[in-house]
């Protein structure tokens, strides 16, 4: 039985975040509230685990907070059932078919001698009355976040067939007067921590394959250069600084090099060039503007800008042959192609009138779907499961994030209290 | 994806509970809270001061005669202190008006071998980001290939963009983006 759609249900859902606002948290932390419903949800009644109410962190309402945000699951509230059940035999699948639930999370928070927690958990499917999942974890009681992520992912994948996001993290851009911040967050905002500050204006950062270094693009030296940072250490590298202008990078999959747009020889020109700065090689020459390149995930060819067609239009480099296919043929601009993950499409930036949205192209059909409704709608990011995509957006004349699904359904804003927050970048699932 | 019912879920039936999964399970959540992305936090570019209007806001225009009348890029009255070229909204063709601002600055180099000039290109704030450095930067390119017409020397000229990241004008509003729609020329030591 499928449910009603219920676009855009009016609820302003907003993210259980106050305890972590802590007056220590950078100005740039991002809140997320959904603003738009998904189609059809699955209801699930997420019972608080035994033994948990022992601790600072509310596992379970971290574990509910991601589902509902996703937009595809609806909460039902476990309240009034007594006991509560925290293993597997311990539910009575009638109580919960009863209250709507199609799915039941059970679970339990055990100390252990050295100090460590045993967090357990089960899924189970109320309807057909079987277990779906079950694991446990020991871990640090400062590990509850990332542990509530895991068990979210696990579940949202056993429930939708697609990888959950949750343990993933998120790079932006944030400016609050005339200073710049590239931060790295958690999925759902938390944890923000500053890797860059500059005076100067910061952009375009990307994340390597296996989510260890972030390159990114600086005018801190009156011109765009771009370096190429580690997460662990924080210690940077210059990538590309030649004569001109230097951006736009963009890893391939195997995280061995970069594309990136340089003007040394004449014009915005697309190069590769490795991840320690070496090995500059020219992947094409063009009399017109060549730019954003980015990789397919099987690395054998590049999506990018150019206007070479007399407009900026999105095009194809095939990297064994060299071949060019113009892929955008609507409009007047479409610019800012990434793929998704699965290579089947595309996601970008087109202009209708004066708007900017996010669209997604189908590469089979070349059927176009427009994502968003705002009037600025930038750089939009995809997250590694494919179905969110992060942008810039604006609000009331601030610079904020926001996600909508790949199938224009569920829709979230991501604000940062004073500051304008840009130039999104979904990180890569954790090893 | 999910249009599918949710009846439609993958029942993989994990019977019991995957205890061998877990020692690996809570090894990657332990790496995960290193917090591994705060050691060290490089502060950049934090005393340059804004470079797009180099030139026009000189601090060395005091007032005496000779201050001004001893260097050409300085003195008011001389073209040669006129440093913007602006442009039509995607556009980088320069329009007619801007010609002999750029034919004189082009004679200076040409005369003045030693000179070395830096042109900034910039974009309003439509459209892309990084789609911007690159008209900028084509807006920049396009002047510098003029200068070299008009007698200058390719090592003299270093062409490069903002986009839009560096506005003029602050505003949202068309004159805003017609300000910011500009190359400005900033000489070497400026």
């Amino acid at each position: 039985m499928i449910r009603p759609p219920r676009f855009f249900a009016a609820l302003v859902w907003i993210a259980a975040l106050a305890l972590a606002l802590a007056s220590t948290a950078p100005r740039a932390q991002l809140t997320i509230e959904i603003i738009g419903g998904g189609g059809t949800t699955v209801p699930i009644a997420i019972v608080p685990f035994a033994g948990e109410a022992n601790y600072p962190y509310p596992l379970t309402g971290i574990v509910g907070a991601d589902l509902a945000r996703s937009g595809l699951f609806k909460l039902i509230d476990p309240a009034g059932v007594n006991p509560r059940p925290a293993r597997a035999d311990d539910v009575r699948f009638g109580e919960w078919t009863a209250r709507g639930a199609d799915a039941v999370v059970v679970g339990s928070v055990t100390p252990q001698a050295d100090g460590r927690v045993e967090v357990r958990f089960f899924l189970l499917d109320a309807v057909k009355q079987t277990q779906l999942a079950g694991f446990s974890y020991v871990v640090a009681p400062s590990q509850f976040r990332p542990t509530a992520h895991k068990i979210a992912d696990i579940i949202y994948e056993k429930l939708t067939g697609d990888a959950g996001v949750f343990s993933t993290r998120i790079a932006y851009i944030a400016k609050q007067g005339s200073r710049y911040e590239l931060l790295v967050a958690d999925s759902d905002g938390y944890n923000p921590q500053v890797i860059v500050t500059s005076n100067e204006p910061l952009l375009s950062p990307v994340w390597s394959p296996d989510g260890t270094r972030i390159a990114y693009v600086s005018l801190e030296n009156k011109k765009p250069i771009i370096y190429v940072q580690s997460l662990a250490t924080g210690q940077r590298q210059v990538l590309a600084n030649f004569r001109g202008s230097n951006s736009a990078p963009a890893w391939a999959p195997d995280g061995s090099r970069l594309a990136v747009t340089l003007s040394r020889d004449g014009g915005s020109q697309l190069y590769l060039i490795n991840a320690d700065g070496s090995g500059v090689q020219r992947l094409m020459s063009s009399a017109a503007i060549d730019t954003e390149a980015n990789f397919a995930p099987d690395g054998k060819s590049i999506l990018f800008t150019s206007d070479r067609g007399g407009s900026p239009q999105i095009y194809r480099l095939t990297l064994g042959n060299g071949a060019v296919e113009r892929m955008t043929f609507d409009g007047s601009y479409n610019v800012s192609p990434r793929h998704l993950p699965d290579g089947k499409g595309f996601v970008f930036v087109r202009r209708d009138g004066g708007r900017f949205n996010v669209a997604i192209e189908d590469f089979a059909t070349r059927q176009v779907q427009v994502l968003t409704q705002g009037t600025i709608d930038e750089s939009p990011s995809v997250a590694p499961n494919g179905k969110l995509i992060l942008y810039a957006s604006a609000n009331g004349g601030r610079g904020i994030l926001a996600a909508v699904s790949s199938d224009g359904r569920v829709k979230q804003r991501l604000t940062a209290a004073a500051s304008d927050v840009r130039e999104p970048a979904w990180g890569p699932l954790p090893k | 994806m999910h249009q599918s019912s949710h009846r439609n879920f993958r029942f993989t039936l994990w019977a019991g509970i995957a205890i061998a999964a877990l020692l690996a399970g809570c090894q990657t959540t332990q790496t995960t809270d290193k917090a591994p992305v705060e050691e060290r936090t490089p502060s950049t570019g934090a005393t340059t001061p804004g470079a797009g209007t180099a030139g026009t806001t000189g601090s060395a225009v005091t007032g005496t005669a000779a201050g001004t009348l001893g260097n050409p890029l300085r003195d008011p009255r001389n073209v040669l202190s006129k440093r913007s070229v602006y442009f039509d909204y995607d556009s980088y063709a320069v329009k007619d008006e801007y010609k002999p601002l750029i034919e004189a600055h082009a004679k200076y180099l040409q005369t003045t071998r030693t000179a070395r000039m830096t042109i900034q290109g910039n974009a309003d704030e439509r459209g892309s980001r990084e789609y911007n450095i690159a008209l900028g930067q084509r807006r920049a390119d396009t002047v510098k290939r003029m200068m070299l017409l008009y007698g200058a020397t390719d090592t003299q000229i270093e062409t490069v963009s903002f986009g839009k990241e560096k506005p003029k004008n602050s505003g949202h509003d068309e004159a805003a983006w017609t300000e910011n729609r500009r190359d400005d020329v900033v000489y070497a030591g400026e």
